[in-house]
């Protein structure tokens, strides 16, 4: 073994080493997160109604938290590497409120179909992405004002049509839609944890594969294309995972912001920029902030509690405003 | 080696560059000379596929450019463009080890041997130790080297250069041309280099095409393209024409 092969063996024992204590830290962050709430539980006794309480309402909802937040994160870094800007993210380019307005359309017009919400939800952020993409691309390339500009414009009008919507809904769904949309992990189920965990794994998993050509795209679309990269099918099923991801999450717990963008940017200072390391690594830290996020949202005011989405955007704009600036 | 018959090229209606023909073979170095928006940089994009051909056909080892796939194109064609700057912390070695990319699979990491090859290349090009650098934190030059050591960890046998001395210092031009003329001699390789700086392609080139609004001038050797008469029509600048006493090249100077 050369010096070289010694090194690199080095380096990936260092990540590996520090992909068990992601993983450990989430389990850690899970544990706690289920004892804590209006209902303090002990960790060695629990009667019926805690138990109901554990297993029916608080689990689930940590589980289902803990999911999206790796989905949100994974998508933030594979959309920021295909769009080469560490800017972009799926609630600031529109593709959050895509599938916002999809299972919204779902919830007022096919309310009776169980899986119209996640479809429509993952319809909206492909046509959403999709026209964000269109937008933002000149001949000259794709620059970061242009970017967050078409993300601005396709977000603020996605959010006309939301709230022209929210007049055919009655006061009582009206308060909690307006919760959820904020990102609200409340409505949290066992069903629903199920089928967030599986598309969150898939697309983990799908977008992991892309992550060598993903490092040719961050340099430049061109460059990927000159070393090999088949750059349109990348960019199709980057675009199409992503936006499962996003519709998926934003289904299950309304739109939970600047996680994509909060994430992958600690990831990157921590360990680089190769995504063979940021997409699996942002998955666990996405899933811990997350969990943390609505641990925090469920305690700071109980009984009563605060849209998970408040506290992620609570730290994630001034984040942004940082990057903006830096840029 | 690489053929090009009669191609155009259209950027929607507007015809960019328009039958134009050359061979590029094995060992030469051909230079691509031409006023600004003469179509040099679309007639080199279009090589590697990078553009569509509205007709005309480029054979690639004489069989044709699009029936090969992707990698295969990029592990027999290398490009080096005008880099631009990353918003990523990128270290210079994964910049490199990308060179490396239509080489493996399309998953999982560089072998060791990727790795040798990407460290060899940058120390040809005079970045050893920059390995764990930010691309970022390089200077103008230092960059475009980076550019080059990728291209040639591809070790691909046909370079397409556009304005690799843009950024260069004196040392450094050179230092880029002798290695493109060292790799096309000794390593049956070849390369096609777009520059603005006539003198260089003199020196360095075995042919030389001028393209005039997307279309080819004149072809040949360097003495016989770099006249008087050819400078006048595509710059529209007089020119005074005499000899290096060094290496016996034809030398431009332009006449202010």
């Amino acid at each position: 073994m050369n010096a070289d092969q010694i090194k690199k063996n080095k380096k990936f024992s260092a990540f590996l080493s520090l992909g068990v204590i992601l993983f450990l830290s989430l389990l850690l962050t899970i544990f706690i997160a289920s004892l804590l709430g209006s209902e303090k539980l002990s960790f060695f006794e629990l009667n019926e109604s805690q138990q109901a309480i554990l297993f029916d309402i608080r689990l689930p909802r940590i589980l289902v938290g803990a999911t999206i937040g790796a989905s949100l994160a994974v998508a933030g870094a594979s959309l920021q590497s295909l769009l080469r800007n560490p800017l972009a993210e799926p609630y600031l380019l529109g593709v959050s409120n895509g599938a916002a307005l999809g299972t919204m359309l779902a919830f007022v017009f096919f309310a009776q179909i169980e899986f119209a919400r996640p479809i429509m939800a993952f319809a909206g952020a492909s046509l959403a992405t999709f026209a964000v993409y269109q937008m933002a691309k000149s001949r000259a390339g794709m620059n970061t004002e242009r970017l967050v500009l078409s993300g601005v414009i396709v977000t603020t009008f996605l959010s006309s049509i939301i709230v022209l919507l929210t007049s055919l809904l009655d006061a009582a769904k009206l308060r909690s839609f307006t919760f959820w949309l904020l990102g609200d992990l409340s409505q949290a189920t066992k069903n629903g944890f199920y089928l967030t965990l599986i598309v969150a794994m898939l697309g983990t998993i799908i977008l992991n594969s892309q992550a060598k050509a993903l490092n040719l795209m961050m340099i430049g679309e061109r460059d990927a294309f000159d070393f090999g990269v088949e750059v349109k099918k990348t960019r199709l099923i980057v675009f199409g995972t992503a936006s499962a991801l996003v519709g998926i999450s934003v289904a299950a717990s309304g739109s939970v912001g600047y996680v994509g963008l909060i994430v992958p940017h600690l990831v990157r200072l921590a360990i680089g920029s190769d995504n063979r390391l940021v997409v699996p690594f942002s998955a666990m830290v996405g899933a811990i902030f997350v969990v943390s996020a609505d641990t925090i949202a469920r305690v700071a005011i109980a009984p009563r509690e605060l849209p998970v989405g408040a506290i992620t955007a609570l730290v994630g704009a001034p984040l942004f405003i940082y990057l903006l600036r830096r840029n | 080696m690489l053929e090009v018959q009669n191609i155009s090229i259209n950027y929607g209606v507007c015809a960019v560059v328009q039958n134009v023909s050359f061979a590029l073979r094995t060992g030469k170095i051909i230079a691509l000379l031409g006023a600004n928006g003469a179509g040099k940089t679309t007639l080199l994009k279009s090589l590697n596929g990078g553009l569509a051909t509205a007709h005309g056909k480029i054979l690639l080892n004489g069989k044709d450019l699009n029936s090969y796939s992707r990698r295969e194109i990029a592990q027999k064609i290398a490009v080096i463009a005008q880099e631009n700057e990353t918003k990523f912390p990128i270290t210079v070695l994964e910049f490199v080890l990308a060179g490396r990319f239509a080489h493996g699979s399309a998953f999982g990491w560089e072998t060791t041997g990727d790795l040798q090859i990407a460290l060899d290349c940058l120390q040809i090009c005079n970045l050893a130790g920059f390995e764990n650098r930010l691309m970022n934190h390089l200077s103008g030059g230092e960059r475009q080297r980076a550019v080059l050591s990728r291209a040639l960890a591809t070790e691909a046998k046909i370079l397409l250069l556009d304005e690799p001395t843009a950024n260069l210092d004196l040392a450094h031009q050179a230092m880029m041309f002798r290695l493109i003329n060292e790799r096309c001699k000794n390593c049956h390789s070849s390369a096609i280099v777009i520059t603005h700086d006539l003198n260089l392609a003199s020196e360095f080139a075995d042919e030389i095409l001028l393209l005039k609004d997307g279309k080819i001038l004149a072809k040949g050797e360097p003495r016989e393209v770099l006249t008087g008469e050819n400078l006048q029509t595509i710059f529209d600048v007089k020119v005074l024409l005499d000899e290096n006493p060094v290496s016996k090249k034809r030398r431009v100077t332009t006449i202010y």
